[in-house]
């Protein structure tokens, strides 16, 4: 919130009345739906209509989402909704049965009910919504005199409020990363599963099988080479073109793998690499201080290398850009070509590869293909680069460099002079008392005061240790999350 | 007797290429299995020609063509056949940067047709070029929208890769199984539509043919 006062203008004070008047006459809804939903809970809790109960916290969900829509349109702050995701449709087994548990179904509709259910009912959300409504006359009422001397203060207020109990809370936000990691974890083993099933196709239907051909065809010029000697001749040529053309083949594959020239080079060069063989008039740009990850770098590659085939192929363009460079810690890629633009993600399965890819590092992609062109393509993987390039993230904020500080500088007084110099004086007697504040005070409170000195001191040295400690270790676990530790299970 | 270096990691086909080399004549004066070996072999002992591997100890990345790379900024011209499991437009550019000859680039398994192999090592010991018919097919791909070059007939395309491949009127003529003088012609009108000075020196004619397709 800025510290200065809005000066009231006549229209916007009238508006901001009028918000109040429509915050207090959202009651006329809101105290029926608590009636109707705490008797639709009754019935399905206490009667056992349970087929109520999902409907009944969509009802109060409404009109919570709707509630968040009005602050934040009011007072310009936003509150996160707090919902777990929706679980996802029930997956069908081999034998076509879809299991709930312990029981097989036919149709997913009963699994699917019941994953609905659980989701609902234990999803703390839920209930912080219904206590939400159920307090909601009593606040609008208690906040009613700030809400009309001061509008605009009421209002912000009554934001915190909703915040409080319809925000996102640490865990809400927490289990939402979770099932967004799990979700790229499993997209990502996938989407390796799969490419190791190609190659393994690949390698077992093109090179094994050439060498087996190979084999045989040495094997008879082996048996002619006595009786036949021109014929013999003719197979081993026959057998060495075979190994040629096999060559090739293993070239192909391992350039699906993971080609040479990226190995050998880094990005930049194998991307030139690519403009180079590409038929369209290619500018790369790239620039990065320092080489990413291996595994980054790989999908990085694929994806110019699709893009780059893409607008070629089906965008009838001429000439193309590609601008790899870094933003913070993100590596973020640009392809632009001249084509005829429209391109649609969901029909071409190129473009849908290539986020499956870049999920794998929560990689998003941007696709701008207006029809005629030119189509833009911007992806960004986030917090793939060593951070301690760009940013300072070790450097402590001001603040708290500055309470850092101001605690090393006073924190010998209580210690030294006024705890443990005080205190050697009253072991020994010394009748002066200079400037010990704990020697001015009477007889019975001079050692507890000496103790405070003491502890008040070394609480300070502690918090002045602890303070730089736990910020680096804010950033190692950050790092210790990225791409650079990754482990390979 | 041409003394020839040759710069591999794997023994076997280190050993072969040594047999290979010495059966036609050639004087082997070092096989050397390192990066750094090769470069310092390069300049201690100015072979006549050297065959370089461009994976090698210790890094495993480009360390040959590196090595090569740095010995020709130091002994201009000095002949270097490179050898790869992959070609690169990249790499064929950046070896033939310099633009003075002496320069080969060549898929490893060049190496099964003994004939033409030891053919591409003397040419670039002769200071001419060898360069691998993939990385032409690549350069001509990348050209496709090049208009003087779709203008070509496809006799003159034929020969006009061969020639890039570092090949001479004769060998071009005996390939294509034209009269030296049909090749003569076809090249004349290669140039003419490119648009590129003739030249009857045939080490110079490549360089300027690889020169255009590489000046994209």
């Amino acid at each position: 919130m800025t510290g200065s006062v809005p000066v009231p203008h006549t229209g916007s004070m009238l508006r901001r009345y009028g918000q109040v008047v429509a915050l207090l006459a959202l009651l006329a809804v809101e105290v029926p739906v608590t009636a109707l939903a705490a008797v639709m809970l009754l019935l399905s809790f206490a009667l056992g209509v349970i087929v109520l109960f999902p409907p009944q916290v969509m009802m109060v969900r409404a009109l919570a989402e709707r509630n968040r829509r009005l602050v934040r349109r009011w007072t310009d702050a936003v509150i996160e909704p707090p919902y777990l995701p929706k679980p996802p449709p029930p997956v069908r087994q081999p034998d076509g049965m879809y299991r709930s548990d312990r029981t097989l179904y036919k149709t997913p509709r009963v699994p699917a009910w019941n994953d609905r259910w659980k989701w609902l009912l234990t999803d703390p959300a839920t209930w912080r919504d219904h206590l939400w409504l159920l307090l909601e006359p009593v606040i609008k009422v208690a906040l009613l005199p700030l809400l009309v001397l001061a509008p605009g203060r009421g209002l912000r207020v009554y934001a915190q409020w909703s915040d409080l109990l319809l925000g996102a809370t640490a865990a809400s936000r927490l289990a939402g990363q979770v099932l967004q990691l799990r979700r790229t974890r499993n997209l990502a083993a996938d989407s390796q599963a799969a490419e190791m099933r190609r190659i393994e196709r690949d390698l077992h239907d093109g090179t094994q099988a050439r060498l087996v051909a190979i084999g045989m065809t040495l094997g008879a010029a082996e048996q002619l080479v006595e009786r036949d000697p021109a014929a013999a001749r003719a197979l081993l040529s026959k057998a060495r073109e075979a190994s040629s053309e096999t060559l090739t083949e293993l070239r192909r594959v391992i350039r699906g793998i993971h080609p040479p020239v990226l190995a050998e080079r880094g990005l930049a060069d194998a991307v030139r690499a690519l403009a180079m063989d590409s038929p369209l008039r290619v500018t790369v740009d790239v620039d990065l201080p320092h080489r990413p990850e291996a595994p980054v770098e790989a999908a990085a590659y694929f994806a110019v290398s699709e893009l780059l085939s893409n607008a070629a192929r089906h965008g009838g363009a001429r000439t193309a850009a590609v601008d790899i460079s870094s933003n913070g810690a993100n590596l973020r890629i640009t392809v632009t070509d001249d084509g005829m633009g429209g391109a649609d993600p969901s029909r071409g399965s190129g473009l849908a590869g290539i986020e499956r890819r870049l999920a794998a590092f929560e990689g998003v992609m941007a696709l701008n293909s207006p029809p005629g062109g030119p189509t833009t393509v911007t992806m960004e993987l986030p917090r793939v680069l060593p951070e301690d390039w760009a940013d300072d993230r070790l450097k402590l904020p001001r603040w708290k460099a500055f309470t850092v500080a101001t605690l090393w500088a006073t924190s010998w007084c209580p210690t030294f002079p006024q705890g443990i110099v005080a205190g050697v004086f009253k072991i020994l007697g010394v009748e002066e008392k200079s400037w010990f504040l704990a020697l001015y005070l009477p007889e019975p409170w001079q050692w507890p005061a000496i103790a405070a000195m003491i502890c008040t001191g070394v609480c300070m040295y502690v918090l002045s240790i602890r303070i730089p400690a736990l910020h680096k270790r804010e950033h190692w676990m950050l790092r210790a999350a990225g791409p650079g530790q990754r482990c390979v299970a | 007797m041409r003394r020839v270096l040759i710069a591999e990691d794997l023994y076997l086909l280190r050993d072969g290429l040594v047999h290979l080399l010495q059966a036609h004549g050639f004087t082997v004066v070092a096989a050397v299995e390192s990066g750094p070996e090769l470069l310092k072999g390069l300049l201690e002992l100015r072979p006549d020609v050297s065959v370089v591997d461009v994976r090698l100890p210790p890094t495993f990345t480009d360390e040959g063509l590196q090595a090569a790379l740095a010995a020709r900024t130091q002994v201009p011209g000095l002949p270097v056949l490179v050898l790869s499991q992959h070609v690169e437009q990249l790499y064929a550019r950046e070896l033939l940067a310099d633009g003075s000859g002496g320069i080969g680039y060549l898929l490893k398994d060049r190496v099964f047709n003994a004939e033409q192999f030891v053919d591409a090592v003397r040419r670039v010991a002769e200071g001419g070029t060898a360069m691998d018919p993939e990385v032409i097919a690549k350069l001509l791909a990348s050209n496709a929208r090049n208009e003087p070059l779709a203008a070509l007939t496809p006799r003159e395309r034929d020969v006009l890769e061969a020639m890039a491949e570092g090949r001479s009127n004769a060998a071009i003529a005996q390939r294509l199984y034209l009269s030296e003088s049909a090749v003569a012609k076809h090249t004349a009108g290669i140039f003419a539509k490119l648009g590129l000075a003739p030249s009857d020196d045939d080490n110079r004619r490549v360089l300027a043919v690889l020169a255009y397709l590489n000046s994209r």
